[in-house]
């Protein structure tokens, strides 16, 4: 799960890492009492507006400002707010702002970059930082690898002292500056564990003139796996944000991501999924979503899987492909009956069922009157739905 | 001969009395493993569905001389429930539990490494099988049979869809070995070829990787410096979009890193035949071991 910035940075403040004053607005009246505060509690007429989305890149696609005074912020939020921001990360849709942070604008001397995440080879947390700050770090990674400095964490000890030294003083810093940033770099270690989350960073970190280090920007993406246990975090979700076929997707426990093609699928198991997809690529198609009902599926979550394929106009075919193991044929057989039932079948359906109880699936497809096309394995499946979608130009509705 | 798991193998089942870990217990005592007992903390001493249930794995490995476990425990539990069998001395460690969070492995691990003798795989796969031997996890077995491929594999039902092929083929599997689809894990690519390489019933590997991480680069390197055996791949995600987790935890592209072209292109490099889609997996082993 992904939040904005300033949610993002509410966390790291109660977790004792040094951020910046700011306040998140939704309006642009907001925006200019937020400014007003802002500027009172700090005695200086600059504040930064910054959009919030779910990308990073802002500041280059013109969500970020600078500005001098509450009523030019206040003008400022009016421009960023309902603007469609498209950065490198947002894909060529852009994403709407609807959220800004306002904060205090600092005097920086240095800008960093830190960042922490899994790293799977040595499946340890390892902590990242460079010279290069406001970079992408893959940008870096690419260009100057030498100037990524990385410590690997052991889990039962944490980010020992030393270690948050070693970045410290790597990144060229001394005296107040590489004790500040040791400690800010500890502190968001700390939170990293403490909300379980998979990706951290904070970018740039800032050294400020008078010697401080402080987190400017931060991105946090947390551990799905573990929400279970970080139940505060949930409010944090921003619906707006999430594709709501694949937040409904959700309710029913199956993985679903829309994608940009016209042909439908519904698979079971991740890879065979992921498989399905390319396969439908390698004859010609483009799959419109990746589906996995996973090994467990009822009937009732496979016919609710099939509404939502349906429910997407732009889906031409639609391609069920199982390999039954756990998951019976026979199940499927009977979701995707009742789905039909429910939705109707306006699009050519291809089904592919191999593996536990293929024969009574097949049976009980054939028998339903449903006009289902029957394939005899993936390539044969994925060859005909791409065809048939092919010729099912004109969508009746 | 086979890798890790066999005709000697004695199994306990972890969370042997949840819905799955009963379900699961009877399929593998019906296929022929030999399921010696279970463990859920509390129910020591109770008879469940023929299984001696205990209440710790020491307690079982001590009772029925246990080498090996399978895992069912529910997320929360089910690092500890790994630590549990490594500290009794289990030497096969099989995880099917999906959604771990990812900071309970890193510690797992981290403690795992203080037990060499014990082998972890998964978690969040589909276990491991010698066909007509030994079947450990959720896979069908009936379209498994004994054979000369060896099969390792991030996935649970492309697995079975290579298993399925290698069946009809009449090649057969020696041993095939789901990974699992989570970043931080047990056994990787590396450590399943080197078992392969060294085991004589296996003729050759079927290998299926997908989008996320590096393993299939390294796997890519460590095959082309000290594999004999012949090697075919399929990497799984090459439609898929970056930054989008594609339903495993660990099949993410991220920052550019892990896509299958890239991975592909190691495994070609490495001299290791590509199946173009994955209804070509059997064939494309097939002209090693024919």
């Amino acid at each position: 799960m992904k939040i904005h910035e300033y949610q993002a940075k509410e966390i790291l403040k109660k977790l004792g890492v040094p951020v910046p004053k700011g306040r998140p607005a939704f309006s642009p009246d907001e925006a200019e009492a937020a400014a007003k505060a802002l500027i009172a509690e700090t005695d200086n007429e600059f504040v930064v507006v910054k959009a919030q989305i779910h990308a990073g890149g802002r500041g280059k696609g013109g969500g970020v400002k600078v500005v001098k005074g509450a009523s030019t912020a206040r003008e400022t939020a009016q421009k960023i707010l309902g603007m469609n921001l498209i950065t490198h990360q947002t894909g060529p849709g852009g994403k709407l702002v609807k959220r800004l942070l306002i904060e205090q604008a600092v005097d920086i001397a240095r800008e960093l970059y830190l960042g922490i995440v899994v790293d799977r080879g040595v499946g340890r947390v390892v902590v990242m930082a460079s010279s290069e700050g406001g970079m992408e770090i893959e940008e870096v990674a690419a260009k100057t690898p030498e100037k990524i400095l990385k410590e690997a964490v052991d889990p039962v000890v944490g980010l020992a002292g030393y270690q948050a030294r070693n970045l410290a003083y790597g990144l060229g810093l001394h005296g107040a500056a590489a004790k500040s940033a040791g400690e800010l770099i500890q502190q968001v270690y700390n939170a990293f564990i403490a909300t379980d989350a998979s990706l951290l960073e904070v970018n740039p970190l800032a050294i400020l003139k008078d010697g401080k280090a402080l987190a400017l920007d931060a991105k946090m993406t947390f551990d799905d796996n573990a929400m279970y246990r970080q139940t505060d975090l949930e409010v944090l979700r921003d619906f707006d944000e999430e594709d709501p076929a694949e937040t409904e997707a959700k309710r029913y426990d199956l993985s679903f991501i829309k994608l940009d093609g016209t042909i439908g699928c519904m698979v079971n198991g991740a890879g065979l999924a992921m498989a399905t997809m390319d396969t439908i690529k390698h004859f010609g198609g483009q799959p419109a979503n990746f589906l996995d009902v996973g090994g467990s599926a009822t009937e009732e979550r496979v016919a609710a899987a099939f509404k939502i394929i349906t429910a997407d106009p732009k889906v031409r075919g639609i391609f069920v492909n199982i390999f039954g193991g756990i998951m019976k044929c026979d199940t499927i057989a009977s979701g995707v009956i009742a789905a039909v039932k429910q939705v109707g079948l306006k699009v050519p359906l291809v089904v592919r069922l191999e593996g536990t109880n293929v024969e009574l699936g097949r049976k009980m497809l054939a028998e339903s009157g449903l006009a289902v096309t029957t394939a005899n394995d993936m390539a044969d499946g994925a060859r005909r739905v791409v065809a048939l979608a092919a010729g099912n130009v004109e969508r009746t509705t | 001969m086979s890798v890790l798991v066999g005709k000697d193998t004695k199994l306990i089942v972890q969370g042997i009395t949840g819905s799955a870990g009963t379900f699961h217990a009877k399929q593998m005592r019906e296929y022929g493993t030999n399921v010696v007992g279970g463990v859920t903390p509390g129910k020591g001493g109770v008879v469940h569905e023929g299984f001696t249930v205990f209440d710790t794995v020491a307690d079982a490995v001590k009772k029925t001389g246990a080498n090996a476990t399978v895992i069912y425990v529910p997320p929360p539990g089910a690092a500890d429930a790994i630590l549990e069998a490594a500290q009794a001395g289990i030497a096969v460690i099989v995880c099917i539990t999906e959604g771990i969070p990812t900071l309970d492995m890193v510690k797992a691990k981290r403690a795992l490494g203080a037990y060499p003798g014990s082998t972890l795989i998964g978690p969040n796969c589909p276990g491991i099988i010698t066909p007509g031997e030994c079947k450990i996890g959720i896979m069908p077995g009936y379209i498994h049979k004994a054979g000369k491929v060896g099969v390792v594999s991030r996935s649970g039902t492309l697995t079975y869809e290579a298993a399925h092929q290698l069946t009809m083929l009449g090649l057969g599997q020696s041993t095939a070995i789901g990974i699992g689809g989570d970043p931080v894990k047990g056994v990787d690519f590396i450590d399943c070829l080197a078992m392969f390489e060294k085991d004589p019933q296996t003729r050759a590997v079927l290998m299926i990787g997908e989008i996320g991480g590096t393993s299939e680069e390294e796997a890519a390197r460590f095959a082309k410096a000290n594999m004999k055996k012949p090697i075919a791949a399929f990497i799984a995600g090459q439609t898929a979009p970056p930054g989008k987790r594609m339903g495993h935890a660990g099949a993410i592209i991220s920052g550019g890193k892990g896509t299958a072209a890239e991975k592909i292109a190691a495994l070609k490099e490495a001299g290791i035949a590509i199946a173009a889609t994955p209804a070509e997996l059997g064939k494309t082993v097939a002209g090693f071991v024919t």
